[in-house]
């Protein structure tokens, strides 16, 4: 064969299959396009995961004349829940919360944030009371110390006084079985 | 005319005394400095509600807590480093506009670099690719037999 048609086929080669490295590019782009829609850019990652819940103390909202201390909640874990009256999406998580507590699964303990005492109460008489007891936060120190940015808010604590978990928004039973029990399940393993 | 003149001053005066007073500046601080670091920390630091909004700019609930407690660190004295420590201890890096350089966020740093480099070498590479077919061209043509 001539030398010259033979080299001029290896080009040949050599540039067609240049030719798929913008096609390659484009269907990588495509994907990551596709992952950055699925994401939801309000969520912000808590750096608090894995590490020791923060000490804080407060009167207890029901209970003004006592203290609500995390130092109580060590041995067993628990969900911390992240609440207020003026906060539409926990009368939305609200029964998911009565019945976890119902069924006495996990203890339920509540935050409740920036809210006016009176308010809050009515509010737990109206739609009933699935706290144990409830921190109460009127300022949002406690908040800011757990990195609270939106409520309701929902932190799952381990029996060493860990966060394993932290979820934004209001909680559903799928998130509640099968991220947090999962979790749970896996600690007592 | 001189009268038209006072009148002009006093206008002048009222207003540049009146307009600051009435923007009602909460935060005070007991030097230039101190109302900088502040100013600037609030540039830097993302409101985590309002996410395309700094501290400065943002009117949430939240942005106002932040600020505060911004405020009484910045009158307390501790610098820049402690309070951004403070601040991505308890809501992570996001808060930060300027992310620092960690493993997660290598990517986002070195990725422009990268692919500049990389166009660079495949633009080099294609131009050599079609001089060197050029430079064939002028070969000359080998008789056929």
């Amino acid at each position: 064969m001539n030398p010259d048609y033979q080299s001029r086929l290896d080009r040949e080669k050599v540039f067609r299959r240049l030719f798929f490295i913008p096609i390659v590019l484009f269907v990588l782009m495509l994907i990551f396009l596709g992952i950055g829609l699925s994401l939801d850019p309000k969520l912000v990652p808590s750096p608090l995961i894995g590490q020791t819940i923060p000490t804080f103390s407060s009167e207890m909202l029901l209970n003004p004349g006592k203290k609500a201390r995390t130092a109580d909640l060590k041995g067993k874990p628990f969900l911390l829940n992240v609440w207020a009256s003026w906060c539409a999406a926990c009368r939305q998580e609200h029964s998911v919360l009565l019945r976890i507590s119902e069924a006495d699964e996990i203890l339920v303990i509540g935050l409740n944030y920036k809210d006016q005492r009176s308010n809050s109460i009515r509010w737990l008489e109206n739609y009933g009371n699935p706290y144990k007891f409830s921190f109460y936060d009127l300022k949002g120190k406690i908040g800011m110390d757990l990195g609270v940015y939106g409520v309701p808010e929902t932190f799952l604590v381990d029996g060493d006084g860990t966060i394993i978990y932290k979820h934004v928004g209001p909680l559903d039973d799928e998130i509640y079985r099968d991220t947090m029990l999962t979790k749970v399940y896996n600690l007592n393993k | 005319m001189n009268n038209l003149r006072r009148l002009g001053a006093i206008i002048l005066a009222v207003n540049l005394v009146a307009v600051p007073i009435a923007q009602g500046d909460p935060y005070q601080f007991e030097d230039q400095a101190q109302r900088e670091q502040f100013d600037s920390l609030l540039e830097e630091l993302r409101c985590l509600v309002c996410q395309n909004q700094s501290l400065a700019d943002s009117g949430a609930g939240l942005a106002d807590d932040l600020r505060e407690e911004v405020y009484q660190m910045v009158t307390n004295g501790e610098n820049n480093n402690a309070i951004k420590t403070f601040m991505v201890q308890r809501y992570g890096n996001f808060v930060l506009y300027d992310p620092p350089l960690n493993p997660s966020t290598a990517v986002l740093w070195f990725a422009p670099i990268t692919l500049v480099v990389f166009s660079l070498a495949v633009i080099v590479f294609l131009t050599r690719k079609s001089q060197s077919r050029n430079t064939d061209k002028l070969k000359p043509m080998v008789p056929r037999d």
